[in-house]
């Protein structure tokens, strides 16, 4: 009797800042379920370009993870690789990377998005730009002649978007399956769906900006691509290049896409457009990458546009 | 510490301390768009160097004739005068070079170190210190500019002053010898020399970091003012107000 009461007495209150409700998500669970939705395509990629695919999947990997832990530990930051959001970054700019690439760009690739894009400008959460996206255009920039090689196995041939752009329509079935040229993870659509579907379903990815971007995308080409709503047309453009990896896994980045829904929406419209312009009117056959950081850099300018909404606020009345 | 004003301050002043480039960060239209080679760092620099000893010269030497009011237009007079001679110069002796840095030498006329020098230098200031403020301000420029045409070259085309090294130029990364490889590398070259500055100083003991001396001056009307939190305002020198001498 006399220990309950004393402590009855003494009882604390324990003061700590918000947020007092925890969510059991994690970061490196997110990367993990991002990493596992990329699997089927990284696997098809493998299948269908060799193992050389793999060499270049697994260097990029490690190198992005090795080069964040050098920059945490010569910095003297806190070592942060378990929280997978470097394996994630290695994993996208390998399947952006071309199946014959030499391995020393691979590496330079990785330092590039890891140190320059991602750790100068502060880890994890405060870079501007993708990672992987702003390597691979840094690549496409420095290394062109190596970066639009897709010859493998000595097939070469140009890819369904430069037949796209020459005026023939490729075969839409083997671009679906992904039996293409290409990077090393863009060509099976239907391998990026199934992981962008698991991602959806887990609730990791919200599905308004690939929406609103693959539909704005649509429509730019139903009036600007000069075949009108051709579905053959349409279809080889939708699946042909990184447009489907992009708009699933790229442009739903969490620290470099708006946070607000009518943010997403914007951002969405405003990539659709861009890829639409860069296919139809610039020189090169692909413009999701550069579709992608451009919009990127225009997020905190959405974002002003498109403010967050506090809870409980009520507009205030005018003249009231 | 040497005399100040003395022909050694100035020009270890201009190279080391106040490098217009990498400390002050003036002059970046040339910085960025001439230096995609080593070459033409040098030549660029070179001219501007002759314009910006010359043109302080000219300007301390005529200070006491110059009405106040309308200094900006009679130091434009003065250092267009010398642009003028070093254009057809160039365009004379050094036609090759002249058509790579094309309209990057007209444009010395208007480049920010020469009247940001003349403004803050030469107008307060005895003819021989502006001669030689000038000489250092001028090859500052030229080192910063070289070293960055020298790496920007190396790496994006793979030579050394045009000379091909082995195979490099198979794996240049092309991006260096366009706009976005004059900013990695300017900002590298900046952060590595901070570095070695702020080493130095920590070893010595002796600041070496630009200071403000000028006592006249309000830190609302300084630019630095954001970023600067009286880091580099020298509290220890004292000017009184009548004395106009102002160091930049």
């Amino acid at each position: 009797m006399a220990e309950e009461k004393k402590e009855e007495k003494t009882l604390t209150l324990q003061v700590s800042s918000n947020p007092h409700v925890r969510d059991s998500i994690t970061t490196q669970k997110i990367m993990l379920y991002v990493i596992l939705a990329l699997l089927p395509a990284t696997i098809y990629g493998v299948v269908n370009f060799g193992l050389y695919a793999l060499l270049v999947v697994l260097v990029t990997v490690g190198a992005s993870v090795l080069f964040e832990f050098l920059y945490e530990k010569l910095m003297h930051q806190k070592i942060t690789i378990s929280d997978c959001s470097a394996v994630v970054t290695g994993l996208l700019l390998a399947l952006n990377l071309p199946p014959r690439i030499p391995i020393w760009v691979c590496i330079i690739g990785a330092f590039f998005a890891i140190v320059v894009v991602k750790m100068l400008f502060g880890g994890l959460g405060q870079n501007f730009m993708n990672p992987a996206l702003g390597a691979r255009c840094f690549l496409v920039i420095s290394f062109a002649g190596r970066m639009t090689n897709f010859a493998y196995d000595a097939v070469s041939g140009p890819t369904p978007l430069a037949m796209l752009k020459s005026g023939e329509i490729p075969n839409t079935l083997s671009m679906v399956l992904g039996n293409e040229m290409g990077t090393i993870g863009e060509t099976s659509v239907i391998m990026i769906v199934i992981g962008a579907c698991f991602l959806i379903l887990m609730g990791v990815i919200d599905l308004r900006i690939p929406a609103s971007y693959i539909l704005t995308f649509v429509i730019f080409i139903i009036i600007f691509g000069g075949h009108g709503a051709n579905p053959y047309y349409l279809t080889a453009h939708l699946a042909g290049g990184g447009l489907m990896l992009g708009a699933f896994f790229m442009a739903t980045d969490y620290v470099t896409s708006p946070i607000t829904t009518k943010g997403k929406i914007i951002f969405g419209i405003i990539l659709g457009i861009l890829t639409g312009v860069f296919r139809c009117f610039a020189s090169g056959a692909e413009g999701v990458s550069y579709a992608i950081i451009l919009g990127n850099l225009l997020v905190p300018l959405i974002e002003r546009f498109a403010p967050l909404k506090c809870f409980g606020y009520v507009k205030p009345q005018k003249g009231g | 510490m040497m005399k100040e004003g003395s022909a050694g301050e100035r020009l270890f002043n201009g190279i080391i301390k106040e490098n217009p480039t990498l400390v002050i960060i003036l002059g970046m239209c040339p910085t960025l768009a001439v230096t995609t080679s080593a070459m033409n760092g040098i030549g660029m620099g070179l001219s501007t160097t002759v314009v910006l000893a010359l043109s302080n010269l000219f300007i301390a030497l005529l200070r006491n004739i110059i009405p106040d009011k309308i200094r900006i237009p009679a130091f434009i007079v003065i250092i267009a005068t010398f642009v003028t001679m070093v254009d057809m110069l160039m365009k004379g002796f050094v036609p090759a070079l002249y058509a790579q840095l094309g309209i990057y030498i007209p444009l010395i006329v208007v480049n920010c170190i020469i009247l940001g020098r003349a403004e803050a230098y030469a107008y307060f200031n005895k003819p021989v210190s502006s001669f030689f403020d000038g000489l250092g301000m001028g090859i500052g420029f030229t080192c910063a500019i070289t070293i960055i045409g020298f790496i920007r070259e190396l790496i994006g085309s793979g030579a050394i002053f045009g000379n091909p090294v082995g195979n490099m130029p198979d794996f240049a990364a092309t991006i260096f010898v366009m706009a976005p490889g004059a900013f990695f590398v300017l900002a590298t070259i900046i952060a590595i020399r901070t570095k070695i500055i702020n080493n130095m100083e920590a070893k010595k003991g002796e600041t070496l970091s630009v200071k403000h001396t000028d006592r006249d001056a309000d830190c609302a009307t300084c630019a630095a003012a954001a970023t600067c939190h009286g880091k580099f305002y020298d509290n220890t020198v004292k000017v009184s107000p009548e004395n106009k001498e102002v160091k930049a």
